[in-house]
């Protein structure tokens, strides 16, 4: 009687801790395309598998442990090999691993299947946000961190996605297949959303490929998954994925805002409206690394505020924002900012902390010098 | 012993009888003593000195780490900094902690073993351990420097590490150096002793399963410290001289660092868990007073994982962009190394099965690597498995894997090690009470810290990130907690050591009554001599 009372206790816990670990917050989610519930299935069928294999094995081992102390006087007995029993335990684990590697394989064949897309997007990874650009749709922006700065360093309450959150999401039909190219303009990144199953790792100057077709509207979040420097914890990625009508709709606005940008870069602009514009732009773009004060991280990533060699050669000081510097982690930003936005930060640059320079750059300038 | 199988190989013989001694010419003392030692006990002593000190400091490094991920957002260090400590602590745990401590146990016991008089080279010994303290030197030094330490993680993938490194990355990459040259000197040497230096009538067939596993360790680290070398030289070139191997920009692929370093690093996993194996195989005989049941299997099966590590690489790549096939043939081969380490683990219950069990505390670790190894084994498995790995890659879910085959798997059986072999060391049995205590404090403290990475790797939590989205919190404050506790009670088992070589209960030369390996025939403490004169080894049938 006794004994079967704790049998059904084992039983109760067991299936309580079961139900637990089938909870969303402890286990792979079950995620919103074909391809990531057939990962699911195949993680949980190896789980279990490794489950019943634990609960022999270590049944076996604990059993022998028991039975055989040498307090409860058991003698040893003299037997070392036997044939037969190692070509069973060789043959057997080799035949359930036949059997896992046939439903394995059957899966990546149709991960590696990215022909016949809808739409193509080109993910660029770049420390420490990503740039998406929908191909052939003359869209493109860049995503980055929405969690405020505030929130990280201070003790105060902290949002609902934490980290999890952007400025602007990644926007994709639902039920389209959507191919994904993935680069990276400076280290390598990976880009990862656990709901969609999509992780791959964006290397620069190399495209890799994957796809996607999602079944359900919905936010999934994720972020990059490949340690790419200091601020590798806050590259989020967040994909909205919205009913076909939707996303035309979206897709129309966002042509509508690009074109209006662009007509701004024939106008002149004033001082205070470019530092209005530089300062939102140096905050979501520059200050993580040249910190917010622009006092920098040297030796890494030198200081803005009073430094005269920037301040004394405007020219040099652009050519580093648009193209870069070679050999160091400053990238060319001439494909992520749009000459508003380069002219804006740049006078921002010269002007902030004290430079005091007084000098507008004027989107048109930066416009006619990238076109060289 | 009247329970104990027939299997004595040797006629037990007296210090004299084997030809142990502690009398010797002239030497010189203090300091200079432990700088010019050529004997393999006094550096068998040093490596594992030198370990300690590293897994102290390696240590911290991981509690830093842990403290910061407590709970969310940036309380302690800078980003920078957080993945400077990763960084040095993979580092120093697997170059300066579990290696030295596998060849410091390898230059006590494998003459000890064999019946060997010491190392085959004993100044190329005293050279590869001397370069150790060098290496670290150097690799800590970094911490210090201006831009910092090396903060690419331990698995330094270019161009994170090349174009975007700090500049002590010069320093990093020379210290690889030494210490890899340390690595292959010391791996010559364990062959050079194995194979020439056997007591007469000792076949390769009649060797401990330790010595075995070292052999075959040995060659490991012989084929792929010097592609390690090769790879950090490549990465010099392209920091300090302008070439372009790794730099796609020049024509290089960042992708080829991958292969190269992976094709080294992992035959260098196996490296840290071989010897591991070897261990427990000796230990658990001993106290199950049961012959290791199927030898032959063991030491094929031991083979077999090394030679299929050389064809696993690119399982660490799944999602670099593989093409389908690749990734076909590593998720194959990969799975197939689970069955010669099933077949290990099988061998071990077997052997347990109708013996005559006790439970002495290196008998408890090596119990404890058994289950916790297999643990580490399963979640191994189910990374294998290429699509489910697309979630899985670079998760908690890989940190928690490696941990339980690096903490509880290798880190265990050198506690074990220790445990098993301090009265052949000291001449004193390590404090039975405290023993206990550490082992049950470090059991919990490990199941602690990485349980719960296994949920939150699954949950989506990325590795080497210093803050983390809220959902990640309570399994990070529960890890957070048993990394204390684990580290802490890491102080107990220095303070077992020191206790153990300053006193203690008196043991015997054979110091575990099931204990039938050569090393229990000479007394304890081994004189700084022994098998002057080779013993007399007669075979046992197998």
């Amino acid at each position: 009687m006794r004994k079967r009372h704790v049998w059904m206790t084992a039983g109760m816990l067991l299936a309580a801790l079961s139900s637990h670990t089938l909870a969303a917050e402890w286990n792979m989610p079950i995620g919103v395309t074909d391809v990531s519930r057939e990962i699911y299935s195949l993680h949980m069928t190896i789980f279990w598998i490794c489950v019943v294999i634990g609960v022999v094995v270590f049944g076996a081992m604990f059993y022998s442990l028991f039975r055989y102390r040498r307090s409860k006087g058991a003698e040893a007995a003299h037997f070392h090999e036997h044939t037969m029993v190692e070509v069973i335990w060789t043959a057997v684990p080799l035949l359930i691993l036949v059997g896992m590697a046939i439903p394995a394989t059957a899966t990546l064949k149709k991960m590696y299947d990215a022909s016949e897309a809808d739409l193509d997007v080109m993910i660029t990874g770049q420390q420490w946000r990503w740039h998406y650009s929908y191909l052939g749709e003359d869209v493109e922006f860049t995503s980055n961190l929405g969690t405020p700065r505030e929130q990280i360093t201070g003790d105060g309450e902290r949002s609902e996605h934490y980290l999890l959150e952007v400025d602007e999401p990644l926007v994709l039909p639902v039920g389209k297949k959507v191919r994904l190219l993935l680069t990276s303009d400076d280290v390598i990144h990976s880009w990862w959303v656990p709901d969609l199953a999509v992780k791959q790792d964006a290397v620069p100057s190399f495209v890799n490929e994957n796809w996607v077709r999602i079944n359900e509207p919905g936010i999934y979040r994720g972020q990059c998954a490949e340690l790419c420097g200091k601020d590798h914890a806050f590259m989020p990625v967040v994909v909205e994925a919205v009913e076909p009508e939707a996303f035309e709709a979206w897709l129309a606005e966002r042509k509508a805002a690009a074109e209006a940008e662009a007509s701004g870069v024939d106008r002149e602009w004033a001082l205070d409206e470019l530092m209005e514009r530089g300062e939102q732009v140096y905050g979501s773009i520059c200050a993580s690394c040249h910190q917010p004060d622009g006092s920098g991280l040297p030796p890494s990533f030198p200081a803005l505020a009073g430094n005269q060699a920037l301040m004394d050669d405007s020219a040099l000081h652009i050519d580093t924002v648009v193209n870069g510097v070679a050999g160091t982690a400053m990238p060319a930003f001439s494909t992520t900012l749009n000459p508003v936005e380069l002219a804006a930060v740049i006078t921002y640059e010269r002007n902030a902390w004290g430079n005091d320079t007084g000098e507008a750059i004027q989107p048109a300038d930066i416009a006619e010098m990238m076109a060289e | 012993m009247a329970s104990l199988p027939p299997k004595h190989r040797l006629q037990q013989g007296s210090a004299d009888a084997v030809g142990g001694s502690d009398t010797h010419h002239d030497r010189p003392r203090g300091i200079m003593r432990w700088v010019l030692t050529t004997n393999h006990k006094e550096i068998g002593t040093l490596y594992l000195l030198f370990s300690l000190l590293m897994f102290m400091i390696g240590g911290v490094f991981a509690l830093v780490v842990r403290a910061e991920l407590f709970q969310p957002g940036l309380q302690l260090v800078q980003p920078e900094f957080f993945n400077q400590m990763t960084t040095m602590h993979g580092l120093i745990m697997v170059f300066g902690a579990v290696m030295p401590a596998f060849v410091g146990l390898a230059n006590w016991m494998v003459p000890l073993q064999i019946g060997a008089p010491d190392m085959a080279l004993p100044r190329l010994n005293n050279f590869s351990f001397w370069l150790l303290p060098v290496a670290f030197t150097l690799l800590l030094s970094t911490l210090i420097m201006p831009g910092g330490a090396p903060n690419f993680g331990w698995t330094f993938y270019a161009p994170l590490s090349t174009t975007y490194a700090p500049p002590s990355t010069t320093y990093f990459i020379l210290s690889l150096h030494i210490a890899g040259i340390s690595s292959i000197l010391g791996a010559i040497n364990i062959i050079a002793t194995i194979l020439n230096l056997r007591a007469p009538g000792m076949r390769l067939m009649d060797m401990t399963l330790f010595v075995w596993t070292w052999l075959i360790t040995a060659f490991l680290l012989i084929a792929v410290m010097p592609v390690l070398a090769g790879v950090v030289t490549m990465m010099l070139m392209d920091i300090n001289f302008g070439t372009s191997f790794f730099n796609a920009a020049g024509g290089g692929d960042p992708v080829l660092f991958q292969h190269l370093f992976w094709f080294f690093g992992h035959p260098e996993v196996y490296i840290m868990i071989l010897p591991a194996f070897g261990i427990v195989s000796v230990i658990i005989p001993t106290f199950a007073r049961k012959r290791l049941f199927g030898y032959a299997s063991m030491v094929y099966a031991t083979a077999s994982i090394a030679i299929l590590s050389f064809m696993v690489w690119a399982h660490h790549m799944f999602v670099v962009g593989l093409p389908l096939v690749a990734e076909l043939f590593f998720m194959y081969s990969t799975m197939l190394i689970a069955v010669p380490t099933g077949v290990k683990v099988f061998n071990w219950i077997a052997t347990l099965f109708r013996g005559s069990i006790t439970f002495e505390p290196a008998m408890l670790f090596a119990i404890a690597f058994v289950v916790l190894f297999t643990i580490g084994g399963f979640s191994g498995l189910m990374l294998a498995i290429s699509p489910a790995d697309f979630q899985y890659h670079d998760t908690y879910f890989v940190v928690a894997h490696f941990h339980y085959v690096l903490v509880p798997g290798a880190i265990f059986s050198i506690m074990a090690a220790v445990y098993y072999w301090l009265p052949k060391w000291t001449g004193h049995y390590p404090h039975l009470r405290l023993s206990q205590w550490h082992f049950w404090l470090s059991i919990i403290g490990v199941n602690l810290t990485f349980f719960p990475m296994h949920f939150s790797g699954l949950a989506g939590m990325p590795r080497r990130i210093p803050d983390y989205s809220l959902q990640f919190a309570d399994f990070n404050m529960i890890s957070s907690v048993g990394a204390f506790m684990f580290g802490l009670s890491q102080l107990l088992f220095v303070v077992i050591v020191f206790m153990c070589v300053r006193g203690g209960k008196k043991a015997p030369a054979k110091a575990w009554d099931g204990a039938e390996d050569l090393e229990w025939t000479v007394p304890s403490p081994a004189p700084l001599h022994t098998f002057e004169h080779p013993p007399q080894y007669r075979p046992v049938e197998h």
